[in-house]
Parts: C-alpha cells; sequence; structure tokens
C-alpha cells in the first residue's frame, strides 16, 4: 500500500517540478526536430534527386558513400552518439551539459532518421508527374521546389510527426546525461531514489504527449491532403 | 513541321537490350492530327517521348521545324519543350494543387507573374468547359473532367506542338469522345499539330488526318487515314483494322467456296451490294465474315462471302464490275 504521506510527498514534487520538465521536453523536442530537418531535408532531397533513375543523377560513389554515411549514423546508438559528440555540442553551445545543450546530440543523433524519412515521402510522388513538370520545360529546382516538396506534403507531415515522437524518447535518454525534461525526472527519481510514484507519473505524461503529437500530426497531415474526396 | 529521321532507340538494362524503336521515318506537317497506332510495346509512347527528348534516340535526329533537338543546350531544349505539351493517358495532375493551379503550373514553369496565370488559366478552363471546377482538385474531379484540366493546361504556353500519349484509354467511350471532339477543336481552332498515340483504331478514325502504323518498334505503313485503312498491307496494319480478321481462316463452309471483298472507300450509299446479288442474278451469299466502317462517307473493310461453288463465276463477275470494291477468290490456305 502506498502510504498518504509519500502520496501527498509525490504531489508536491509533481507540482513543483513537472511544468517546467514538461516545458523542457517540449521545446528541446520541437527545437531538435527543427534543426534535423533543416539537416535531414535538403539530404533526403538528395538521396531522390541524386538517385542515378533521379532527375539529376550524382556520381554513383557518391551516392553510395552518402547511403552508407547515413546507414552508419543511423545505427550507432544514441547514448553514444551524445559522448561522441561531447565535443561538438561544447563548441557550439559553451557546455555539454544542460537541458539546452542536449539539443545537439539529438541534432546528429535524428538527421539521418530524418533524410530516410524524407526520401521515402519524396519516392511516393508519381514519376509521372515528374516526367509531366519535365515536359512542360521544368529544372530540377522547379521540379523539387514546385513537384516533389508540395506533391508530398502530407506524406512529410505524416513522417516528421513520427520523427518528432522518436525525438521525444531520445530526450529521455537524454536526460540521463545531463539534459533536463521528464525523462531526467524519471530517471532520478525511480532509478536513484526509489520513488516510483513519480517516475511512473513522468512515463504517463511522455505518453501522453507521444499521443497529442502523433494524433495532432495525423490530423494535420489528413488536412492538408488533398488527394482525399472531402 | 516535324521530322523524325532515321530514329532509332535501344535499351540496355541488366535484362538485355530492348531496339524499342529501328529506323523510324516520320513527317509531320504544321497542322495535321497525326496518329501513331500500334500493339502494346510496339514503341508508341517510346516514339513520342523522343519527340520532346524525354527520351534520347540513339540515334537519328527530331527536328522542330529545322531545329535539330539533339544539338541544343539543356536550357534551349526546356524552351523548345514549352512549345511542345504533353497530354497523357493517367492525365498527371498535380494532386495537391487545385484546377486552375494545375492549368498554371506550366506557366509558372516559364516564369509568368501570378495574375497573369490565373487569368490565362481561367480562360483556357472556360475552353475546356470546366470555368465552374477551378477550386476543385483532381480528387474531386471524374476522369474526362481531370483530362480536360490536363488539356487546358497543356495548352497553357500556347504551343505549337500537343502530344498526346493515349488520352483517352483510361475513359469510357462517351468521356472518350467528348475528349477527341476537345482535341480536334483544339486542332480546328487554334492550328496546333497534334500528334495522337493510341492502340484503339476509333479514336484515329475520328480525330486524324495521318496516321503511321507501329509494328515491334518499326514503321510498317503510313499515309491518309483512308488510304492506309482501305488496304492495310501488312499483316500488322490488317490486325489493327480489321482485329476480327485473324478469325478468316477458321472459316470454312461446306460445298462453298469462299470470296473476299474489299471496300476501297466506295460511296456508301451506293446500292446494297449482296441484295443485289441476290434479286438480280438469283445468287445467295452466305456471309462468313464483315468488317467494315464508314470513314467521311466512305465504306473501307473487307467481307468475305461464301458462294456455292456452280454459282461462283458469276458472283466474281458481278462483282468485279462493281464499284469501288476489290475481289478475289479465297484459296484453301486462306
Ligand atoms: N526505360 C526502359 N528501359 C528498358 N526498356 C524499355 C524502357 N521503356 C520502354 N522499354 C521497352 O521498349 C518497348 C516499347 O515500349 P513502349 O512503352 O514505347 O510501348 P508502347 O507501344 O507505348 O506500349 P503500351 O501500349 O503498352 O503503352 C517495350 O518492349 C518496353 O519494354
Ligand atoms: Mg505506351
Amino acid at each position: 500500500m502506498v502510504e498518504y504521506s509519500e502520496l501527498s510527498e509525490a504531489w508536491e514534487i509533481v507540482r513543483t517540478q513537472f511544468p517546467l520538465a514538461i516545458w523542457e521536453t517540449v521545446y528541446v523536442t520541437f527545437l531538435a526536430t527543427l534543426f534535423a530537418v533543416i539537416i535531414g531535408l535538403p539530404l533526403g532531397v538528395l538521396l531522390v534527386t541524386g538517385d542515378k533513375d533521379g532527375i539529376r543523377p550524382l556520381p554513383s560513389w557518391l551516392m553510395k558513400l552518402i547511403n552508407v554515411v547515413i546507414n552508419l549514423l543511423r545505427s550507432v546508438p544514441f547514448l553514444i552518439v551524445i559522448i561522441v559528440v561531447f565535443p561538438l555540442t561544447r563548441l557550439i553551445m559553451g557546455t555539454a551539459v544542460g537541458t539546452a545543450a542536449s539539443i545537439v546530440p539529438l541534432t546528429v543523433a535524428s538527421f539521418p532518421f530524418i533524410a530516410r524519412l524524407v526520401e521515402s515521402s519524396l519516392r511516393e510522388v508519381d514519376p509521372n508527374v515528374i516526367e509531366m513538370a519535365q515536359s512542360a520545360g521544368a529544372d530540377s529546382w522547379q521540379i523539387i521546389t514546385k513537384v516533389l516538396l508540395p506533391e508530398s506534403v502530407p506524406s512529410l507531415v505524416a513522417n516528421i510527426t513520427i520523427a518528432l515522437t522518436t525525438i521525444l524518447g531520445y530526450t529521455a535518454t537524454s536526460g540521463a546525461i545531463g539534459g533536463g525534461g521528464l525523462g531526467k525526472i524519471a530517471i532520478t527519481y525511480g532509478y536513484y531514489r526509489y520513488k516510483y510514484l513519480i517516475m511512473i507519473f513522468a512515463v504517463i505524461l511522455l505518453i501522453v504527449l507521444v499521443q497529442i503529437i502523433q494524433s495532432s500530426g495525423t490530423r494535420l497531415a489528413n488536412a492538408l491532403d488533398h488527394r482525399l474526396r472531402k | 513541321m516535324i521530322r523524325l529521321v532515321d530514329l532509332s532507340k535501344t535499351f540496355t538494362s541488366a535484362q538485355g537490350t530492348v531496339e524499342a524503336l529501328k529506323n523510324i521515318n516520320i513527317t509531320i506537317e504544321d497542322g495535321d492530327v497525326f496518329g501513331i497506332i500500334g500493339m502494346s510495346g510496339a514503341g508508341k509512347s517510346t516514339l513520342i517521348r523522343c519527340i520532346n527528348m524525354l527520351e534520347r534516340p540513339t540515334e537519328g535526329t527530331v527536328f522542330i521545324d529545322d531545329t535539330d533537338l539533339s544539338l541544343l543546350s539543356k536550357r534551349e531544349l526546356r524552351r523548345v519543350r514549352s512549345q511542345i505539351a504533353m497530354v497523357f493517358q493517367n492525365f498527371n495532375l498535380l494532386m495537391q494543387k487545385t484546377a486552375l493551379q494545375n492549368v498554371c503550373f506550366p506557366l509558372e514553369i516559364a516564369g509568368a507573374a501570378k495574375k497573369d496565370c490565373e487569368e490565362k488559366a481561367r480562360q483556357l478552363l472556360r475552353l475546356v468547359g470546366l470555368e465552374d471546377k477551378e477550386s476543385a482538385y483532381p480528387a474531386q474531379l471524374s476522369g474526362g473532367q481531370q483530362q480536360r484540366v490536363a488539356i487546358a493546361r497543356a495548352l497553357a504556353t500556347d504551343p505549337k506542338v500537343l502530344l498526346c500519349d493515349e488520352p483517352t484509354s483510361a475513359l469510357d467511350p462517351n468521356t472518350t469522345n467528348s475528349i477527341l471532339d476537345l482535341i480536334r477543336d483544339i486542332n480546328n481552332k487554334l492550328n496546333i499539330t497534334v500528334i495522337v498515340i493510341t492502340h484503339q483504331m476509333s479514336v484515329v478514325e475520328s480525330i486524324c488526318k495521318n496516321v503511321a502504323i507501329l509494328d515491334n518498334g518499326e514503321v510498317v505503313e503510313q499515309g491518309a487515314v483512308g488510304e492506309v485503312f482501305a488496304q492495310p498491307k501488312t499483316r500488322a496494319a490488317r490486325a489493327l483494322v480489321y482485329p476480327e480478321s485473324s478469325q478468316e481462316s477458321a472459316i470454312s463452309l461446306e460445298g462453298q467456296k469462299l470470296i473476299r471483298v474489299v471496300f476501297n472507300g466506295g460511296e456508301a450509299t451506293s446500292e446494297p451490294l449482296i441484295a443485289t446479288m441476290a434479286s438480280r442474278h438469283g445468287i445467295l451469299a452466305n456471309i462468313a465474315y464483315a468488317s467494315t466502317r464508314t470513314i467521311n462517307g466512305r465504306v473501307y473493310g473487307s467481307m468475305l462471302l461464301g458462294i456455292e461453288e456452280d454459282k461462283i463465276e458469276k458472283a466474281l463477275a458481278f462483282l468485279t464490275e462493281s464499284d469501288g470494291i476489290t475481289v478475289q477468290e479465297v484459296s484453301d490456305n486462306g
């Protein structure tokens, strides 16, 4: 049985620490995703356009290299990424610990993933439509900006939603090494101080956040998709 | 004028090489509606894609007026392409854009101002009869309506040439006719040269002035529609023009001989052949097979008549004298 005193103590911690933790989790997740998209989106476009059947094929050794590097980065466990990018983090943020600093490893760990998601979104665009654009005299840049990206907006939104929820999961790990947020709370109270109630509450909140992001992302993707009759 | 000179295209892939086009020579005059017909895999799409260099010919040259397209820089080629619009079997509309935005697309590509694009696009949607659908998305339009939007889009840059790759193959017969009417109208009113690819005889029949028959990567016959259809010389052409005639050889009638009557474009209104033969000469003909069609009021096609052996000479004499047909006795081996 849970003692009443235990409950009220837990509630006190939730009340004083959770609002900030939620905010930290949310802004770190969204900022890291934003930066990862800034790097991953052009890379994903390159993976599609530079392909040998793409609109602007690049030398195949270069494409192979890019693919290998992306796969390599994706297979490194996140915990290792955090440690490996320590120097980079310190260079950019001035420190390697803290909530804001955790954005650097999160970005590094997720941009290859985002590049792959963007790649798969763009590959959904009907090649016949790309051919139509070429027959109308479009150059590669116009095909990217007026066909590939606009036509895959719903799919991009759906995929970036997946990225958001994944990166949200990563923030819990980064909480283990100096990052802030719900993950840190869950680990400090649950693992180091055996206050399971608080850990459970933090985990529930993480689940709720994932649900909210996922369902609003899906709704947004559908709202933007004009292929659906409505 | 479009001239394809000694055009060949060979695809090389892991599975081997495919000679999709072999030594094609075609000249298409300005203002023509030119049909290219052939069975699936004959190389029709490859041919039409060579005309705007979406596919680079392996050998030979494409001339538009007197410009050799293979000598153009990428930039020059893109400019020429805006003069050669294309309409596709599956419409190829931008699914996330409205009808109006789709029609604007080629103009945007050409760098026109947004306001001018929209004005022109509205005008074209009116031309294709879709002025009330400008803010509809493709998914909200029927196939025929989508093809109309695609045609309006093709006309946006005032092209000189319209390439249509099976423009009606995804449509039902009624919609097909209305789209063909539209294409014919465009050719008449705007004097745009139209090249139509199809595997449907009826499409060529209803809108084309000239036709080339493509078989296995080769042009086996070409010329005015009436002439080519009247006497398809090659096996491939016959199979396309009279798809049913492949059944001929299976027919044999007891005690009768077969005569093939070929209609070469006589007046459709002339006296009824079979009836006259029966009433005036007492020759009863058994129609074993018939496939004729009327093009511009003239009859083309062929008919296989079974006639009693003893009356065969009389029948041949009568038929030979009739206008607009040729007659031959069919030997046992066809
Ligand atoms: N990119 C390609 N690579 C290899 N072979 C190709 C390619 N494109 C076409 N072919 C081959 O060239 C031949 C002609 O193809 P094409 O698409 O021009 O035929 P088609 O007459 O348009 O047929 P359909 O009526 O079915 O559309 C086929 O044998 C096809 O397999
Ligand atoms: Mg084809």
